[in-house]
């Protein structure tokens, strides 16, 4: 515990001088402040900008976009993963193609399903899915490759229905690995959405930071990009520490 | 699974297991090659289905694709783009892979730092690198070297986190072995760390290869004059849309064969005796 905690403790000083360097160069002029500006003026900008409320419509819009693919995501993965566990004839096909699906950079086909769907929300949420389905899709294969035979012993020894098995005994010990998938795919979906906002966008979180570069207004870029960082930090974090707790419930039984 | 594997009491009895076995595996080899051609068509027909209900606005069908394809491999200008995509993301490679390694051998071999370190590259792996885009465009100018420094801020983290990986799990005993025989650190990293955990290296170096990829070709998709993401998105501005299907093509073909190459090489280096 005491480890643990050290361990804590130097990861903050560690953090927090890596910032007040970056205040201290900034202030003293050895960065360019055309270049980066000091993190306490990125804290100001955003909360100038956020709190503005000019922003609530592109806030609304992304996270929007970002959740409906995220469950899109989650519901086609897993619905397909648990497809393919039953026929070992389509794991067969499915498995090369999921080893080799995250080489293949999935943004170059953004401006073609911008093409196909025209510039609103379609297409980021089709490229959020696209990014995110697979990887909870082999996270599901794996939970359920993970579920031990006796178990389903178990349940037939204790007659219980499908519907009965799924929720008793396979989704809790498929539960841990699920749940990284789950972590990715909030974390690929939140990703894919707002990269494609920022290369070929005009709405959304993302726009608006290329747009403020575009437009030279560095003190406003700092601010949105500080506040998309923190929100996609505070989502995974929270989701990692969820993550512990229920891989830590498991181990003590 | 049958017969073959046990200890049948008659010699007849094994040799038809065995043929049994083997039958088995070639109808099921074959079974495995029918299904990968039934997979092949059905993409090829969602392509040519989506490029003939769209009429080729957004994809050009396969075959068309093709014959633009070829044409463009004869043209100078696509080798220009490739060469300077090629160039950028070779030195974003080599640089996460080198550094990444190194990284990754030191965090793990000094297990404090690496437990201070690991959160923090993991957490910044999660975050969307592309909104950091403007921030090395401001730091190196447009230009080759703001490509290859985005692609190292993909390619590298993953790398060290695999190395971090594969040394923490090591057995102790190796780099006790090492501390007896008095190696010095560069010695016990080249002839003890790296070649124990040469697996690990290997599937880092395969997902760094293509988040590398992914990071330059980001990089030119928004902001370059060169490379293939300009050409692929200039395709599209200009709705020259052989040309953007051809150069997703030629990405995916490319991305694809790299990933598998180094998948067979990596069950290689897992399967090699130690």
């Amino acid at each position: 515990m005491t480890q643990r905690r050290a361990v804590l403790l130097v990861r903050i000083a560690v953090l927090a001088g890596l910032v007040a360097l970056l205040e201290i160069c900034c202030r003293t002029g050895i960065i360019d402040p055309l270049t980066v500006i000091p993190p306490s003026d990125m804290i100001a900008s955003m909360v100038d900008h956020v709190g503005s409320g000019e922003l609530n419509e592109s806030i609304v819009r992304t996270f929007s976009t970002i959740a409906l693919a995220f469950v899109l995501a989650i519901g086609c993965g897993t619905l397909a993963g648990a497809l393919v566990h039953r026929s070992p004839r389509l794991r067969d096909v499915a498995d090369p193609l999921l080893a080799s699906y995250y080489s293949v950079p999935t943004f170059i086909f953004y401006p073609l399903l911008v093409a196909l769907l025209g510039l609103g929300k379609a297409p980021l949420v089709v490229l959020g899915v696209l990014s995110a389905a697979p990887a909870v899709m082999i996270s599901t294969l794996s939970g359920l490759d993970g579920v031990s035979p006796v178990l389903m012993k178990i349940a037939r020894v204790h007659r219980l229905s499908p519907g009965r098995t799924l929720w008793w005994i396979v989704l809790p010990a498929a539960m841990p690995r699920l749940f990284t998938g789950f972590k990715l795919a909030l974390s690929y979906a939140l990703i894919g959405v707002i990269a494609g906002e920022f290369i070929l966008s005009g709405t959304g979180l993302g726009y608006a930071i290329s747009f403020a570069y575009q437009s030279f207004d560095n003190r406003a870029m700092y601010g949105l990009m500080l506040f998309v960082l923190l929100v996609a930090v505070i989502a995974n974090g929270i989701l990692y520490v969820w993550e512990g707790r229920l891989a830590r419930r498991r181990s003590t039984g | 699974m049958g017969g073959a594997a046990g200890a049948p009491p008659f010699n007849g009895m094994s040799d038809l297991a065995l043929e049994n076995a083997l039958s088995r595996r070639t109808s099921r080899r074959r079974i495995r090659a029918f299904d990968a051609a039934v997979l092949a068509l059905t993409m090829l027909g969602l392509w040519q289905a989506i490029g003939s209900w769209t009429n080729g606005v957004a994809v050009s069908p396969p075959l068309q694709t093709l014959v633009y394809l070829f044409g463009l491999l004869r043209t100078w200008m696509f080798w220009d783009h490739a060469a300077a995509t090629l160039e950028a993301f070779l030195l974003a490679f080599a640089l996460s892979a080198l550094i990444g390694l190194a990284l990754g051998l030191i965090f793990g071999v000094r297990r404090f730092a690496g437990e201070v370190a690991e959160p923090i590259l993991a957490g910044f792996y999660t975050i969307p690198k592309v909104t950091l885009y403007p921030v090395v465009l401001l730091v190196f100018g447009l230009g080759m070297s703001a490509k290859v420094a985005f692609g190292v801020m993909h390619g590298l983290v993953p790398m060290t986190l695999f190395t971090l990986g594969a040394v923490r799990s090591l057995p102790p005993v190796l780099i006790r072995t090492a501390r007896v025989l008095r190696l010095s650190p560069g010695r016990t990293m080249r002839w003890v760390l790296v070649p124990a955990c040469l697996p690990a290296i290997v599937d880092g170096l395969r997902i760094s290869f293509s988040l590398s990829l992914l990071g330059v070709l980001i990089g030119e998709m928004f902001s370059s004059q060169r490379g293939l993401g300009f050409l692929l998105v200039n395709g599209m501005a200009q709705h020259n849309v052989p040309l953007s299907t051809a150069v997703v093509t030629v990405i995916v073909a490319v991305a694809i064969a790299a990933n598998t190459l180094m998948l067979r090489l990596g069950g290689r280096t897992a399967r090699r005796p130690t």
